[in-house]
């Protein structure tokens, strides 16, 4: 059974088509891989997903439920949350602060007790508090969690962005080029909370541009190429095809995949 | 929490309550007890504005409307409809944040320059209507206000209403810092900074923008109807434009998103005309000037830009 379904998506913007007949499921604990060259439709086919843009065409299914025209929130509500390519980091907050904001859906929201300071907020802000400092132990952020979150440096806004999305408790987390800028070593670490990330259950949509990474730990890769789908299958499959090598994976890439 | 965060939290308010205590010991007459007890009631609304425009993110042109409607509220209630003072208060703030809240919901859908025009028109629309409706209103010419009387005492003079602004505004920043330092005052800010995440996220933005908008233009009710109270009196220039832009004003040259801001930005534009007098016929050319020059250097506000001077310093 599919925890997130896309069926035949289609968007344009301004007459252009964005993405066209758009198709893919994922399971839980899968590490679903979309790749496909800069321009291809992968974020966009993201914001379609979360609900920040709506098709013009298909369904979003979360658990068999068609939740293509709900608001962003309700969709958090459902178990989705992602991470984005261009960083929405909430600049001004603290690290901790970023995390905190994840825990909104599963926090009391009367605005009276807030207010006052009532004891059950100060415990639960505690509590809060407490997760986000683990999350940011777990994407390798310790220590720096009472700093400014515009003064860290690119890579920790990425792991943030992923401690962030992770406060939420997602069935499915979108992860948006998280390896992006990063170096091997950084790129090693990302590789390794991903892999623990599909271990706790939830599917991973996985967008990025490291092959290397790509074809190490996704279970099924979906190529994308102008906005419609050029394959897709498990990374050894899709690796060798030919159609992908041509478009996108080009030669040196075909020739990694036979070394490797 | 940390320390650094429970100074920052307590200092704050701490730091309020003992300026309110402190002052009277060195204020000579009752002519600064005035500028005291304005200064207070000003960073009140300055404060509420505050977490809608420095938290949330959301600008508000309008919120001498608000002001208005508190001011009025101890007017027209008393006078036209026979509600006791102490009541005709806080349902003049429930009013205006009801009215918040109906307004609220469709404007807020704007963003930046749109939402700026459309509650700059909902704050002229307001003013309107005390201007207009004159039978209750007294029109262009306001009318007098009665005085607060509780259990039998009647508050009046500048040194009784320094003391209740003082307290109620030491209240209001404990309530602010409080708020902020919550899921509902976290929501605000993560909106400011990325509607896109703080949805994602799960965080309602057209609920907290509300809720901001609301809570915003009760502290300004509440301010409206102090310095209503205090003045004995009411009129339309009580809410008129003009009192929209010196609280955005104040917000912005105390700093954004400060509560302590709030109140060095009311204490700058109430304190300054005042000590501007000595340049005669070009005292509102030396403010501008002055409001320039801040702005310019101190590009944060006053507070925020000099507390992060101040910390680098030190580090
Ligand atoms: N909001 C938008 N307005 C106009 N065009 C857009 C918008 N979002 C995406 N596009 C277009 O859709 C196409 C796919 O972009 P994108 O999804 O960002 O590609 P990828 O993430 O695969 O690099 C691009 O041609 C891009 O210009
Ligand atoms: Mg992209």
């Amino acid at each position: 059974m599919s925890l997130l379904s896309v069926r035949d998506i289609g968007i344009e913007f301004g007459g252009v088509t964005a993405l066209s007949g758009v198709s893919l499921d994922v399971r839980p604990a899968e590490i679903f891989a979309i790749i496909g060259p800069n321009g291809a439709g992968k974020t966009t086919l993201f914001n379609v997903i979360s609900g920040l843009y709506v098709p013009k065409h298909g369904r979003v299914e979360l658990n068999g439920e068609d939740v293509t025209r709900f608001p962003v929130h309700r969709l958090s509500e459902l178990g989705l949350s992602r991470t984005f390519q261009n960083l929405q980091i909430f600049f001004r907050m603290t690290a901790a602060e970023n995390v905190m904001v994840g825990r909104h859906l599963h926090e009391k929201r009367s605005v009276l007790p807030h207010l006052f300071a009532l004891p059950s907020t100060k415990k639960q802000n505690a509590q809060t508090r407490t997760k986000a400092e683990e999350l940011l132990a777990f994407v390798g952020l310790k220590g720096i969690s009472e700093q400014t979150a515009g003064n860290l440096p690119y890579g920790a806004l990425k792991r943030l962005e992923i401690a962030r999305a992770l406060a939420a408790e997602p069935k499915v987390l979108l992860l948006d080029e998280p390896a992006a800028g990063c170096n091997a070593v950084e790129t090693a670490e990302i590789d390794e909370i991903i892999q623990k990330i599909a271990a706790r259950g939830i599917a991973v949509v996985l967008v990025e541009h490291d092959m290397r990474l790509v074809m190490k730990i996704s279970h099924r890769i979906h190529v994308l190429e102008s906005g419609r789908t050029l394959a897709e299958g498990p990374a050894q499959e899709v690796r060798r095809n030919q159609k992908v090598i041509a478009a996108y994976l080009g030669k040196h890439a075909g020739e990694e995949a036979t070394h490797a | 929490m940390t320390m650094q965060t429970l100074l920052r939290r307590h200092g704050v308010v701490l730091g309020l309550l003992a300026l309110v205590l402190v002052l009277p010991l060195v204020l000579p007459s009752n002519f600064y007890f005035r500028i005291a007890t304005l200064t207070f009631i000003f960073a009140l609304a300055v404060l509420g504005l505050n977490l809608v425009m420095g938290y949330a993110g959301q600008v508000s042109l309008g919120h001498g409307g608000f002001f208005g409607i508190g001011a009025y509220a101890v007017a027209v209630g008393p006078t036209h409809f026979g509600i006791p003072v102490w009541a005709a208060l806080p349902l003049g703030a429930l009013l205006a944040g009801l009215l918040a809240f109906l307004i609220g919901r469709p404007i807020l859908k704007l963003k930046g320059h749109y939402l700026a025009v459309a509650t700059l028109g909902m704050g002229i629309l307001i003013a309107m209507v005390f201007t207009n409706e004159a039978q209750y209103t007294g029109g262009p010419d306001g009318m007098s206000v009665p005085r607060l009387v509780l259990f039998g005492w009647s508050a009046r003079g500048p040194i009784t209403w320094y003391w209740i602004s003082g307290i109620s505004l030491v209240v209001a920043a404990w309530l602010a810092m409080n708020l902020i330092d919550s899921p509902t005052g976290r929501a605000f800010r993560a909106i400011h900074d990325s509607e896109p995440a703080s949805g994602v996220l799960g965080v309602n933005v057209a609920r907290y923008k509300l809720i901001a908008f609301v809570l915003s233009a009760v502290f300004a009710a509440v301010a409206g109807a102090y310095l209503a109270l205090y003045d004995g009196g009411v009129t339309p220039r009580t809410a008129e434009f003009l009192r929209s832009i010196e609280f955005v004003t104040m917000a912005v040259l105390g700093g954004l998103g400060s509560v302590i801001g709030s109140v060095v930005g009311a204490a700058f534009l109430t304190i300054l005309p005042q000590v501007l007098t000595v340049f005669h016929d070009y005292e509102h050319v030396v403010l501008g000037l002055l409001i320039i020059l801040f702005m310019m250097f101190l590009r944060d506000g006053i507070v925020p830009t000099l507390a992060r001077l101040i910390f680098r310093r030190r580090s």
